[in-house]
């Protein structure tokens, strides 16, 4: 496999500039020159925060198959359009002060023009000295500053998981951080760039990179097509119950009352009438199996007030 | 001469699980001091409070999206323990399973996407630049088959997420876990396509990852020098092979067990305690988790970290791939592990001692990966169709339980209190807590402080070394930091 990359004009120029200590990557860049010095590439510059979040978001995320996430960190995402990913605290080579820099500079140079990516909740009590990144002049960056700083100046925020969407675990009671989701917070400063909620615990790879593709080829989405709880109804607009394999099951009264047997899984807690998301036909991990495939039930993962709402998890609701 | 001590801060430090700060001292070109520090609080011990047990093995899992299995895993067996019920094969095998195939996805991410970028130049566009200027030594050829490594790995740990997912659901995450065994309920094309993704796996480890590390050691020959830590390890043992109840006397693959002065010996779960000397807690210190309270202080003076000390019997441990190896090794209890590190070390013509460092840890964990991959193989097979997976429980009003595991990063332990059949007092003690914990009330640093100690860094605007040697800990700060709890006046400080 080698590393082949259309580049853009800009990348062009900072390859060129520093070609002596790039040299070895000559051959690998020489013949897409003319790509290089096509201007229509568009570049959507991402600031993806890690805030309150046990990371599991990136990981599923980084699990998309076509796209692979080659495709989608280092090639045209589509065609004509490239996301080049400025700040993400697992991937970047950048370590420390410089990491933080890079995020900052890239606000700044594409102000208005960037996309602010969120996973996990915000910590907001005590004015958020729950969770920090990094320090400017000394002092810690809370991820509420973060929030307050890269969302006012974003062109649209993403929310990942259900976490960043609605506080989600870090949020469950008794909310010990007074974690909350984006809009939340964004409501709270005031700020009014457009959110996208892509929840899950974790988010499906299939719905991010399908909320980016939407938007990139037909723009931020009209209130028709997103739900009261901020999410497309592409991906989260029918029950998970309606699809669900065990219907025939339930038709025929057939429940399953302990683990590991064949049945409706309502009497062990399964919350797919309340929950919405297309799983059932979407299925997880390259298609291989998903929560009710595996006789587990649904815990209604994509939902505001996940998990409270579903609580007991494992009892009928 | 007199030099003037240099305090180094890497905040954030990038390429790892979570949110840490590094704080260094160092003094004519030598670290003296070092500390580690969490960024984030949660406080997931409190929610976790008064809900139902049960829920306790989804809720744990989202202290961390790199490794849930083993939270899961050890979730259940903490109420395997409290409710007195043990998996039947099946259920045990699948358990086994899922984890492998999560210790895989690890310990691939590990290498090539969280520590690889500290030895070679990435392709010169973001999120591979900006990068720190270091020593980056490999030759063109070997850095270009590593930039395409790391591209090919991230199909690796997408292959071993799918063999997960197979008997978990879906992953991260997984869905199938349940107290007595698992939920899911086998299918021939489970275990034939279960195969045939390991195999891509295995070819992969055998003949990309390990051979990449191999050749990154030849030439950071120095990196086996560097980071020895405290040179005591504990591993609480992987995969049970039997159904015995007492945790400590249950069958596993790699072994429960410590090495002391090189001596291995056995593990008493009574003797591990918490200590406070240099946490922001007032709670007494010393204390078995079990028992453990947590009472915030942080105008504590001395203290310096919102991480607990967890010691064995009073004694700093390092746990993880490396714990696991020494012991393998030095035990001679699994010859083929003995034989792997004998190829590796003679290969790179270096000693034993040489695992106690910053590429022993990777090495290690190479090692390991291939070992697990070997083994699971033989459990697929052994799951047998239209056999139980589960075995029934009820839960008491009043119980105890215990989990003792080995996430891939090392020995993990949930302890849950039952009362009036909902969760009275939930405590984890996980890898990174041992790794990265503060000093201890004898004043002994932890073991990644203790590894930091001694470097030489030339530069202190680049010490390169320190990332190099925190990262071949795989510390996952999400997990470590899940039972910090919050403070009074904590306004004024701030929470690191």
């Amino acid at each position: 496999m080698s590393l082949k990359t259309p580049i853009s004009r800009r990348d062009f120029i900072r390859w060129a500039v520093a070609a002596p200590a790039a040299m070895s990557m000559v051959e690998e860049f020489l013949p897409k020159l003319a790509v290089a010095l096509d201007e229509a590439v568009k570049e959507y510059p991402i600031i993806w925060l890690q805030a309150s979040t046990c990371s599991g978001c990136s990981v599923s995320v980084i699990n998309t198959i076509h796209p692979s996430i080659k495709n989608v960190i280092l090639e045209q995402i589509l065609p004509g359009h490239k996301l080049i990913l400025n700040y993400h605290g697992t991937l970047m080579a950048a370590t420390g002060a410089l990491s933080v820099e890079a995020a900052f500079e890239s606000a700044e140079k594409y102000k208005g023009k960037y996309v602010f990516v969120v996973e996990g909740a915000i910590p907001t009590k005590q004015n958020g000295v729950y969770g920090h990144i990094g320090e400017k002049d000394g002092k810690p960056i809370t991820m509420l500053e973060w929030v307050d700083f890269f969302g006012r100046n974003a062109m649209a925020t993403l929310t990942v998981g259900t976490c960043a969407a609605y506080g989600g675990l870090s949020a469950a009671q008794p909310n010990p951080s007074g974690s909350k989701g984006t809009s939340e917070v964004f409501q709270m400063l005031n700020i009014t760039t457009p959110v996208i909620n892509i929840p899950g615990c974790p988010c499906h790879p299939d719905w991010f990179i399908g909320t980016v593709a939407k938007i990139l080829l037909y723009g931020m989405p009209a209130p028709k097509e997103i739900d009261e709880q901020g999410r497309l109804k592409l991906f989260y607009g029918r029950s998970v119950h309606a699809r669900c394999i065990n219907r025939d099951y339930l038709d025929d009264g057939i429940f399953a009352t302990k683990f590991g047997e064949e049945g409706c899984l309502l009497e062990l807690g399964c919350k797919g009438p309340f929950t919405s998301a297309d799983c059932p036909i979407r299925l997880w991990n390259g298609g291989v199996n998903w929560c009710i495939g595996a006789g587990a039930p649904c815990f209604g993962c994509t939902e505001k007030g996940y998990p409270d709402a579903h609580s007991p998890l494992y009892q009928r609701r | 001469m007199k030099t003037i001590a240099t305090k180094i801060t890497i905040d954030p430090m990038t390429r790892i699980e979570g949110h840490l700060k590094i704080e260094a001292t160092v003094d004519n070109h030598k670290v003296v001091e070092a500390k580690s520090e969490g960024t984030l609080y949660r406080g997931f011990e409190q929610i976790l409070v008064d809900r139902e047990p049960l829920d306790a093995i989804q809720i744990t899992q989202r202290f961390c999206g790199v490794c849930p299995v083993p939270h899961a895993i050890a979730s259940a067996q903490a109420l395997d323990n409290a409710f007195g019920v043990m998996p039947p094969p099946n259920g045990r095998l699948i358990r086994n399973i899922v984890q492998g195939a999560n210790y895989i996805q690890s310990h691939v991410l590990h290498f090539y996407h969280l520590a690889s970028l500290d030895f070679y130049r990435g392709p010169d566009i973001p999120p591979f630049v900006p990068r720190y200027e270091a020593d980056y030594r490999l030759p063109d050829t070997v850095r270009e088959a590593l930039v395409n490594h790391y591209i090919q790995a991230y199909q690796i740990r997408l292959k071993a997420h799918e063999l997960a997912a197979i008997w978990a659901g879906k992953m991260p995450h997984m869905a199938s876990i349940a107290p007595g065994g698992v939920t899911i309920i086998p299918r021939i094309d489970n275990i034939t396509t279960s195969l045939w993704r390991l195999k891509e796996l295995t070819d992969f480890i055998d003949n990309v990852y390990l051979p990449d590390v191999i050749t990154v050691a030849q030439v950071y020959r120095d990196y086996f020098q560097i980071g020895a830590g405290c040179k005591n390890f504990l591993s609480f043992g992987l995969f049970d092979l039997d159904a015995e109840p007492e945790v400590t006397k249950r069958k596993r693959f790699f072994p429960m067990g410590r090495m002391s002065n090189g001596r291995i010996e056995p593990v008493d779960p009574r003797k591990i305690t918490e200590d406070v000397a240099a946490s922001w807690y007032d709670s007494p210190s010393h204390v078995h988790p079990s028992k453990a309270d947590t009472l915030p202080n942080p105008a504590k003076p001395g203290a310096y970290s919102w991480l607990k000390a967890p010691r064995y019997d009073g004694e700093v441990y390092e746990v993880g791939p490396l714990a696991r190896m020494a012991m393998a090794y030095q035990s001679k209890s699994m010859p083929k592990a003995v034989q792997l590190i004998d190829e590796s070390l003679s290969t790179l013509r270096v000693g034993p001692e040489a695992l106690y460092s910053v590429m022993g840890r990777h090495l290690s964990r190479a090692l390991e990966c291939k070992l697990v991959a070997d083994e699971l193989s033989s459990m697929i097979m052994q799951v047998k169709l239209e056999e139980p997976v589960c075995a029934e429980h009820k839960i008491p009003d009043e119980a105890e339980g215990m989990g003792l595991w080995c996430a891939a990063r090392g020995a993990l332990g949930h302890w849950i209190k039952i009362k009036n059949g909902k969760i009275a007092r939930y405590q984890a003690v996980v890898p990174t807590t041992w790794n990265a914990s503060p000093r201890d009330d004898k004043g002994q640093p932890g073991p990644i402080e203790q590894a930091m100690l001694g470097t030489t860094v030339e530069d202190t605007d680049n010490p390169f070394a320190l990332a190099r040697i925190v990262r071949s800990f795989d510390p996952c700060i999400a997990c470590a930091v899940h039972l910090l709890e919050p403070g009074k006046s904590v306004k004024q400080f701030r929470i690191l």
